[in-house]
């Protein structure tokens, strides 16, 4: 019953249906717009009533996976629980009702909330500034390049090249390229670090920047980095931390002190604000002193307990979104920040790191591990060899959704063939890691009896797997309506009713 | 402490277990020169206090009434039907992860394929991407776009673009290596696109099918950056051929909450699909030929081709894309056909009443526009004060973007400005001159 397949909002759609009561004008009428700017065809909308409307998003909402409800060892994505006094904090009228363009004198709360947000910031990460304006990882990741390019392009120079790892996140060459950087990939070495030897030959004072996730996406931590960072500076270039990965760090060790230049956090990631489905998220951007004339403006100021906007930055990269950062995620990590205070985020990330570890020990006769020795807050396995390679790690994903425990990050990093990559983060009780470990048990006998078996899971799920390739190869990517049908048109000149369970193909020629 | 789940012994338990004596032996790795002894932050906090704080903060902000907000600048006060919380609170929406693994996210998937055909609908093109960051993040993907599909380095912007979108623009151009310029009579061979907005910055109508026709004798594309409520009435950029639409989606549904997270939208001709930035989802089968929903096109994103991505954007606005397709399924095409008249009718029932008033007169009395338009007025800054006092949200002051505009602001309605508020807003306006 939980999973029956729930027509599509346009699917349900009655014509005739009124719309909702709405407020009248209620004064005369003087608006002549012209006529060669009016639309000619309604758009077609669904129409629901509000029953069906709530009852349509319940039931959509039973088809996924949540964080509430299920355990995600989804590495390098931190789904960790979400606090609810957040969610509290985030809806309170004195944040939620505040239109950007009031007097800062009548948003006073909201700056010293960001300002406070930025000086604790500074003390996690060890940097001078942050700026809280970008809305995402890759935004911020962006945005401090952008600075790094405006840096250099104030003393004249030129460097046109971004160093990146082979293990390193998409995001960080696609960021790069959208700055206009050439991408220069640096190799990993046996061990699954940095080759320190290769990075030195990519170096040159044609590097703007090399760009690290320290752990690293293997959850290994870089034990050269201060070598690292003294070769990154000794050719004048900057250090950029991807704080993908900050939550194994808390009140351990700060990118700051490494020597990195620039970091951007996530905090959809480590300050626990809800995914969303993908987003909103927020992705500030901390910086040494060096980069800070070139942060976004505004940056928020303090002033004998007044709080203010500064515009006037001349050397500012200018603006990568508009008004202030999704400040609605600002308030539920200041929050959390405030709950957890400097023990409680200490506490975090080494329980981050003991949960991981702890998996890893326990999975180590299930799967290869490719690196040897203590992790971080992740580990990096690989399914290759689960029952003599006729199983995939695709599978043991499948496998474990299957049995009610989403995924892990698959086949990332690249380096790694038939990767599972694992972060159990800190919020997960030893009785959910240990169940996890039971299903992949369960998963990998079943491989070895009934690899067919697995590869024909999940089947208890709202749908089984999807054919991606033919998905990819006539894409639909919209509902409409087809036009061979009975159905009268509705009055409003849209196009007529089609069989309500079939969408029309919207095939896409390829570009 | 607070969210932690392990208790003392569990920890020991599990250290042996790993075969570790202390949790320094686990982090050996970290050099010891780097080893902090204790982050520089104030102890945590109880619930209790930690609520109390953020409510302190809370209450130093000063909340006008919904009704009595006549400033929108690109954020507009309007009704929320309850039925967008409700949604929204549901933790099977906003705690759950991207939609990677198709099995365990249908809600979404199928949300978002909802999201996207929405968005299709209201803008009249073939295609929509499940969101963007907002309205200005959207505007530069979109010319980037245009910069590659037609392989020219320059976009030219119509007067009167949003200014932050501009500044956005700007910075993007800068890191990607083409020219943006405000001069409509550039637009040449070089020229990628032509970018206006509808309404534009100031509320006014702009003649958007010549701006199109202009962009493609030129070889260009057209962008229309568009305000998705105008849309219930104006020609959607589909009808007049633009290539790409783009727009800030905060109205539908979303709380203004000082500029954000709100919604950026994308959609453009069949033949630009695969420029797109972003997460597309598509329609597929199973094996036992069920229809779901799946993440496609990937092959233009970042997890995929890396350097080579269209976009680097990976995060997007999913759960504000969610409170705008339920926003727009509870209107139904009716419905928001009311809110847009509604709106643009107070907003010329405010126009007239507000050029009755002595030292006051329409900055464009001959433009026409919808539920927002410039006003130059006496005395203004002293007057937008009398009304913060009143407790009014009073017109935009459009002098820091637009030097000739200093003595002029915008002013908007929706359907929450009732005419007793209209009238209010009169009245303090005469008594603050």
């Amino acid at each position: 019953m939980k999973h029956a397949p729930e027509p599509l909002s346009f699917e349900k759609s009655r014509a005739g249906l009124a719309p909702p009561r709405l407020p009248k004008a209620g004064v005369p009428s003087s608006a002549a717009l012209p006529d060669h700017l009016r639309r000619q065809r309604a758009p077609e909308l669904p129409r629901l009533s509000e029953p069906e409307l709530l009852r349509h998003y319940s039931r959509l909402a039973s088809l996924n996976f949540s964080i509430s409800e299920h355990f995600y060892p989804l590495g390098s994505c931190t789904m960790k629980y979400n606090p609810v006094a957040n969610e509290e904090a985030a809806r309170l009228p004195g944040f939620a009702q505040l239109h950007p363009y009031q007097e800062e004198a009548s948003i006073q709360g909201a700056l010293e909330l960001m300002w406070r947000l930025e000086q604790a910031l500074c003390a996690i990460v060890g940097v001078d500034r942050v700026t809280l304006q970008p809305a995402a990882g890759a935004h911020g990741e962006w945005t401090a390049l952008r600075m790094i390019q405006a840096f250099f392009e104030s003393l004249g120079e030129s460097r046109p090249e971004v160093i990146v790892p082979d293990s390193a996140h998409g995001t960080n060459p696609a960021s790069a390229a959208m700055c206009g950087f050439k991408v220069v990939q640096v190799r990993s070495g046996a061990d699954g670090r940095v080759d320190v030897a290769d990075l030195h030959s990519k170096l040159s004072t044609r590097t703007a920047a090399l760009m690290l996730t320290n752990p690293n996406t293997l959850g290994l931590f870089e034990k050269e980095i201060l070598a690292m960072a003294a070769a990154v500076h000794a050719v004048g270039a900057k250090l950029y931390y991807d704080g993908a990965n900050l939550n194994a760090l808390m009140g351990i060790c700060r990118p700051g002190d490494m020597g990195f230049d620039a970091v951007h956090l996530n905090l959809h990631k480590t300050f626990t604000t809800p995914h969303g489905g993908g987003g909103p998220g927020a992705g500030p951007v901390g910086v040494k002193a060096d980069l800070a004339p070139f942060l976004p403006r505004p940056t928020v100021e303090a002033e004998g307990g007044c709080y203010r906007f500064d515009f006037d930055r001349p050397q500012s990269i200018g603006r990568v979104r508009s008004f202030y950062g999704n400040f609605g995620m600002l308030v539920r990590a200041y929050a959390y920040i405030l709950a957890m205070g400097s023990d409680g985020l200490a506490q975090a990330s080494e329980d981050a790191v003991l949960a991981a570890n702890y998996v890893r020990k326990r999975v180590e006769h299930l799967l290869h591990l490719p690196y040897a020795g203590f992790c971080m807050h992740e580990f990096v396995a690989s399914a290759g060899r689960v029952a003599d390679g006729r199983v995939r790690a695709l599978d043991i994903a499948k496998g474990l959704l299957e049995r009610g425990i989403h995924a892990p990050t698959v086949y990332f990093p690249l380096i790694v063939p038939e990767a599972l990559m694992i972060e159990p983060t800190e919020t997960e009780s030893k009785a959910t890691l240990d169940a996890f470990v039971e299903a992949l048990v369960e998963i990998v006998e079943l491989a070895n009896s009934d690899p067919a078996a697995l590869r024909a899971e999940p089947r208890s799920l709202p749908i089984g797997r999807l054919d991606e390739v033919a998905a990819a190869r006539q894409p639909v990517l919209r509902w409409s309506r087809t036009l061979d049908s009975g159905e009268k048109a509705p009055a409003d000149g849209s196009s007529p009713q089609g069989d309500p369970r079939q969408p029309a193909a919207v095939p896409v020629p390829t570009a | 402490m607070p969210y932690l789940v392990h208790s003392e012994a569990e920890r020991q338990e599990m250290l042996a277990a790993v075969g570790a004596n202390s949790m320094a032996e686990l982090l050996a790795d970290v050099p010891t020169e780097l080893r902090l002894s204790e982050l520089e932050l104030p102890a945590g906090l109880s619930e209790l206090d930690t609520m109390a704080e953020i409510r302190r903060l809370a209450a130093k902000n000063q909340v006008f009434s919904d009704r009595l907000c006549f400033r929108g600048g690109g954020v507009y006060q309007r009704f929320i039907p309850a039925a967008v919380a409700a949604v929204l609170a549901k933790p099977e929406f906003y705690t759950a992860y991207t939609p990677y693994q198709p099995e365990a996210s249908q809600g979404t998937l199928q949300a978002t394929f909802e999201f996207q055909t929405l968005i299709a609908e209201l803008t009249g093109l073939a295609v929509a991407n499940a969101s963007l960051y907002d309205g200005a993040t959207a505007v530069a993907e979109a010319a980037v776009m245009a910069v590659v599909q037609t392989g020219r380095h320059e976009v030219v912007v119509a007067p009167f673009l949003h200014p932050e979108y501009l500044e956005v623009l700007r910075c993007n151009a800068r890191g990607r290596g083409f020219r943006v310029v405000q001069d409509l009579n550039a637009v040449g061979d070089a020229t990628a696109a032509v970018i206006f907005q509808q309404p534009d910055f100031l509320g006014l109508l702009v003649e958007a099918p010549d701006l199109t026709k202009l962009a493609h004798q030129h070889g260009a594309l057209a962008i229309a950056c568009v305000d998705p409520i105008s849309l219930a009435l104006l020609a959607p950029p589909g009808e007049y051929g633009a290539d790409i639409a783009v727009g800030e989606g905060q109205q539908l549904g979303l709380a203004a909450s000082l500029g954000g997270p709100h919604l950026g939208f994308i959609a453009c001709r069949q033949q630009l699909t695969r420029r797109l930035p972003g997460r597309l989802v598509g329609q597929a089968q199973d094996g036992s030929g069920r229809r779901g929903f799946v993440l496609t096109l990937t092959a233009r994103e970042q997890h995929i081709r890396r350097e080579k991505a269209t976009s680097n954007i990976c995060t997007n606005h999913a759960l504000c894309a969610l409170a705008a397709s339920v926003y727009l399924t509870y209107l139904g095409p009716d419905g928001l056909r009311q809110v847009a008249e509604v709106s643009c009718q107070r907003a010329h029932f405010l126009a007239q009443r507000l050029s009755e008033l002595p030292g006051v007169r329409l900055a464009y009395p001959e433009r026409p526009f919808l539920n927002e338009f410039p006003v130059r007025m006496s005395q203004l800054e002293r007057r937008l004060a009398g009304l913060s006092q009143a407790g009014i949200l009073g017109g935009l002051q459009l002098g820091r973007w637009c030097p000739d505009l200093a003595d002029a602001a915008t002013f908007c309605c929706t359907e929450v400005n009732d005419p007793d508020a209209i009238e209010q807003l009169i009245t303090a306006l005469a008594a603050a001159a």
